[in-house]
């Protein structure tokens, strides 16, 4: 099948982007979504046309770093799909696809179809752990997990940190996110001592980030491809709310630090 | 050289400790004085930079993705092994450490096993503070399941996702450690050549992968946690950017290259559907529980599978090996796939794949039950190849998963190079010339949570390290190499893509070097990989600059690498005259088909030192004696 794309071209974070326009001629329905791009880059390199940049790596929907918006939809028009799972099967004979790359201001565009995610990792740096040093843990078994709550904290832990949610959100929110991860942490007991300091320490560096905040609307659940819940945003507010009301100055004072100053170690 | 692979002698349950209290510490106040080197953010790299940093060292870690949580390890889909014996089925460190060296096929080193065996305790209770979610079961306490290889349950699990889990237990301990400012990470940058200062290797030059700005950066010690070199082969279960650039420039720069014909195949993957596939994709091993394995009994059968009667259908696995059947192990499973398909029995339209049938366990146990436990893979592959395999047999082939060889370290971790050390899949400790499932996450997180950390301080607080900056003359002679083969590439302004040229490569090495070899074959591919070699560099065509983003410049790298190494891989697998794991030569088998191994003659661990491209490395062996496990013919049948 033959498919037109429409794909946003930006040689670097300043230049000025703009769609171009290409047909791929023989689209197999069996391909991937970016073994078609793999297709369309080859056929570029032979015209002697810079190829289209996109990230990907493990193209079975685990890593996390491929993805673009495809006809407006975050990984393209198949529900808990990374756009490296989705076969043009399903897609028809003479399709216009619009690629463009995620956007939020906490993610500026990198090149054509990258952004840069590595906000997301400020937010786990700020708070997203256990703090274990290795050596100290006890035996595995010696914390016991009831399973619906060892269950409950896999759903959460599923994220694979793609960015579709914030990409999708209208206020480019990093809320489904972080309250997966907080959802994560917080279901289980090794997270407890934590778990009020980690929900004030992420929220105030996602306002660092220039995340927005999150007004329910749900476009994030509706495209994750780990099919992560709004409960888990609901976690994190009642997270951050308990500490908040617990007023303890301390845990406010740290957690405004780590939101106004750069973390060590962050370069771009 | 004399290969000293400092293995402590004695009783073995005993070594690591009496090596351990041996060994010179680093008191706390001298730690921050130091800087470490860590290349790749995966299990192996993650958890050893993170731990690193815990103990006061001042850590760079680098990683070529955007993200260190993006590293390979995250795809590991099955478990984790070990010895807890929770479950009292009889487990206990040495029977793991049995295991290892037996599914091994007798080419590891007994001491670093069995130490990896002890410690698999210790990660478990690891992960579980930090917060992995692993199965438990109503009592709360931890599941186990069953994996191929052993008789005991000992592989601890969180879903399909285990790799996933146990990486963002790493990768959050690295974050957390990055937050604190002991750890500078560096994203998107590429380690393109190892810096070796009066012998010791002191730094990493690198390029970065947004603004291809060319660096150095210096240590006291560099450690490479950057994985395996499957991609060799183009299409494996590996990542895309998953490659052997900082092993093997390290290799170059004098680091021995250990057992790289060592290659693992899973049996147990979708198979290729055309010439645009750009990576195969695994289908979990624990399908072979239910799911039968067969071809039709008569070559060139293409009707379609339901209407093959039962009497012309030929369960080879269940035929060949009536005890072990369906769940013998990976390389047995995976060769006896290829014999049938050879045999002109394979399945699909291209004739390379085997039936895994689950019609008769849905009989039995009921669709209900069979969605259970394996739904998620099931949805997988019907998103995969757009059939269903609830009503239709699975097509499945087996594809290159892992690489036991890597560069040849010590005891201590630390390759031929002092100050460099290597963990995780790059290094060759562990698995000999076959791993167990679940062993690769095991062995990534021992080495970087638990052997690195205590071993390095023996080098840094012997050894006397000058003070070196980037002005230095191999920094500079580094630099510039790097920056040469940068500009050669770009130059050379030729016809066809980087990815043709990967492609034919793999499929040389898929043809050759693969699941069964032969001495002819490998002499083959030893004669066509420096035609294919000198053609790239004449007619790669690599556009744009290396002042930018560039893809196609990264991948051009990456694959003039992996012309070097196939080479060596070939070479190492003619010089191995005998069948042993995951290397199979088909001069050497049993009457019956089945690896004949040679321990008179080859019971050593081949270590190669580069002499220049396309000059005879140098082999050096290191003699393997195995004082616990006697080597005897592994048997399935």
């Amino acid at each position: 099948m033959r498919i037109i794309l429409h794909i946003w071209r930006q040689a670097n974070p300043e230049a000025r982007g703009r769609m171009v326009r290409y047909e791929v001629p023989n689209v197999n329905e069996h391909m991937s979504f970016l073994e078609m791009l793999d297709v369309l880059n080859e056929d570029l390199i032979a015209r002697g046309e810079d190829p289209v940049a996109f990230d990907h790596d493990c193209r079975e929907g685990i890593c996390g770093m491929c993805g673009c918006m495809v006809n407006g939809v975050a990984h393209g028009p198949l529900p808990g799909t990374t756009l490296c799972q989705l076969h043009m099967r399903h897609f028809k004979d003479g399709d216009e696809l619009y690629l463009e790359p995620w956007r939020a201001r906490a993610f500026p565009v990198v090149k054509d179809l990258i952004v840069d995610r590595s906000a997301f990792d400020r937010l786990i740096a700020a708070g997203g752990f256990i703090s274990a040093s290795t050596g100290s843990a006890p035996d595995g078994n010696a914390i016991l997990v009831p399973k619906t709550d060892a269950d409950r904290a896999m759903d959460a832990a599923a994220c694979i940190g793609c960015g579709a949610c914030v990409a999708m959100c209208p206020n480019a929110s990093a809320s489904l996110f972080m309250g997966a991860k907080l959802s994560h942490l917080g279901l289980l007991p090794q997270g407890q001592p934590e778990r009020e300091r980690r929900a004030l320490a992420m929220v105030a560096q996602a306002k660092a980030e220039m995340f927005g905040s999150c007004t329910n609307i749900g476009e994030c659940e509706a495209v994750c491809p780990k099919d992560i819940r709004l409960e888990v945003i609901a976690r994190m507010n009642r997270d951050f709310f308990a500490a908040a009301w617990n007023g303890r100055a301390a845990l406010r004072d740290d957690a405004a630090e780590v939101g106004q100053q750069p973390l060590a170690g962050v370069r771009r | 050289m004399e290969l000293d692979s400092k293995a402590p002698g004695g009783p073995i349950e005993t070594r690591w400790d009496r090596h351990r209290f041996n060994l010179k510490l680093v008191n706390p106040a001298n730690k921050r004085k130091h800087t470490i080197i860590v290349v790749g953010t995966g299990l192996a790299g993650g958890s050893a930079a993170a731990t690193l940093a815990e103990l006061g060292y001042n850590v760079l870690s680098f990683c070529f993705q955007d993200s260190p949580r993006r590293a390979h390890s995250i795809a590991a889909q099955g478990g984790i092994n070990a010895a807890k014996n929770y479950h009292n089925d009889g487990d206990s460190v040495y029977r793991l450490f049995y295991d290892t060296v037996k599914g091994g096929d007798f080419r590891a080193r007994e001491s670093n096993v069995y130490r990896l065996a002890q410690i698999s305790l210790n990660i478990i209770d690891q992960c579980v503070a930090q917060g992995v979610p692993f199965a438990r079961e109503y009592s709360g306490y931890l599941d186990n399941r069953s994996f191929g290889g052993a008789q005991v349950s000992r592989t601890f699990y969180a879903r399909g996702q285990t790799g996933q889990q146990l990486l963002l237990g790493a990768y959050q301990a690295l974050e957390r450690q990055i937050g604190a400012g002991q750890v500078k990470m560096f994203p998107r940058t590429e380690m393109l050549d190892l810096i070796v200062i009066d012998g010791r290797a002191r730094g990493i030059v690198t390029r970065d992968l947004i603004t291809g700005k060319v660096a150095s950066y210096l240590a006291d010690a560099v450690v490479l946690g950057t994985g395996g070199y499957g991609n060799v082969y183009y299409l494996s279960t590996n990542a895309k950017g998953s490659n052997a650039t900082a092993i093997w420039r390290a290799h170059k720069r004098g680091a021995l290259f250990a057992n790289p014909c060592y290659t693992q195949i899973h049996p147990t993957c979708i198979p290729v559907s055309g010439d645009y596939q750009s990576k195969l994709t695994l289908m979990s091993e624990s399908l072979r529980n239910d799911g039968r394995v067969w071809v039709p009994l008569k070559a060139g059968d293409k009707r379609a599978p339901n209407q093959i009667p039962e009497n012309e259908r030929d369960y080879y696995l269940e035929r060949r090996y009536p005890s072990f059947g369906n769940l013998v192990p990976r390389d047995v499973a995976s060769r006896n796939a290829k014999f049938v398909c050879d045999e002109g029995r394979g399945v699909g339209e291209t004739g390379l794949a085997v039936y895994l049938d689950f019609r008769d366990a849905i009989a039995r146990l009921g669709r209900r039950v069979i969605q259970e436990r394996y739904g998620n893979l099931f949805d997988m592959y019907e998103r995969i190849t757009g059939e269903d395999p609830y009503q239709v047999p699975m097509r499945i082939y087996p594809a290159i998963h892992y690489t036991m060889g890597g560069l040849w370290v010590d005891y201590n971790l630390m390759s031929t190079i002092p100050g460099l050390y290597v963990i995780g899949e790059a290094n060759f400790s562990d698995h000999g010339a076959n791993r167990l499932g679940a062993s690769a996450l095991m062995q990534g997180l021992a080495d970087g949570y638990f052997v690195l950390p205590n071993t390095i301080n023996d080098y840094l607080a012997s050894q006397k390290l000058e003070k070196v900056d980037t002005g230095h003359a191999a920094v500079r002679e580094a630099e510039s190499n790097v920056t040469c083969v940068t500009r050669r590439l770009l130059e050379i302004k030729g016809t066809r893509s980087v990815d043709s040229f990967h492609r034919e490569l793999g499929k040389l090495m898929w043809d050759y070097c693969g699941m069964s070899r032969t001495a002819e074959g490998l002499k083959y591919a030893l004669g066509r990989i420096p035609e294919l070699r000198e053609q790239f560099w004449r007619e790669v065509r690599v556009l744009g600059s290396g002042e930018e983003l560039n893809q196609s410049l990264e991948k051009a790298g990456r694959v003039a690498d992996f012309f070097e190494l196939s080479e060596l891989m070939c070479l190492d697998a003619l010089e191995r005259n005998e069948s042993c794991g995951g290397h199979f030569r088909e001069e050497y088998q049993t009457p019956d088909g089945e690896a004949l191994r040679n321990d008179n003659d080859y019971a050593y661990v081949a270590a190669w030192g580069f002499r220049g491209v396309g000059n005879r490395p140098e082999l050096y062996k290191e003699p393997l004696n195995f004082e616990y496990v006697h080597p005897a013919q592994r048997s399935y049948k």
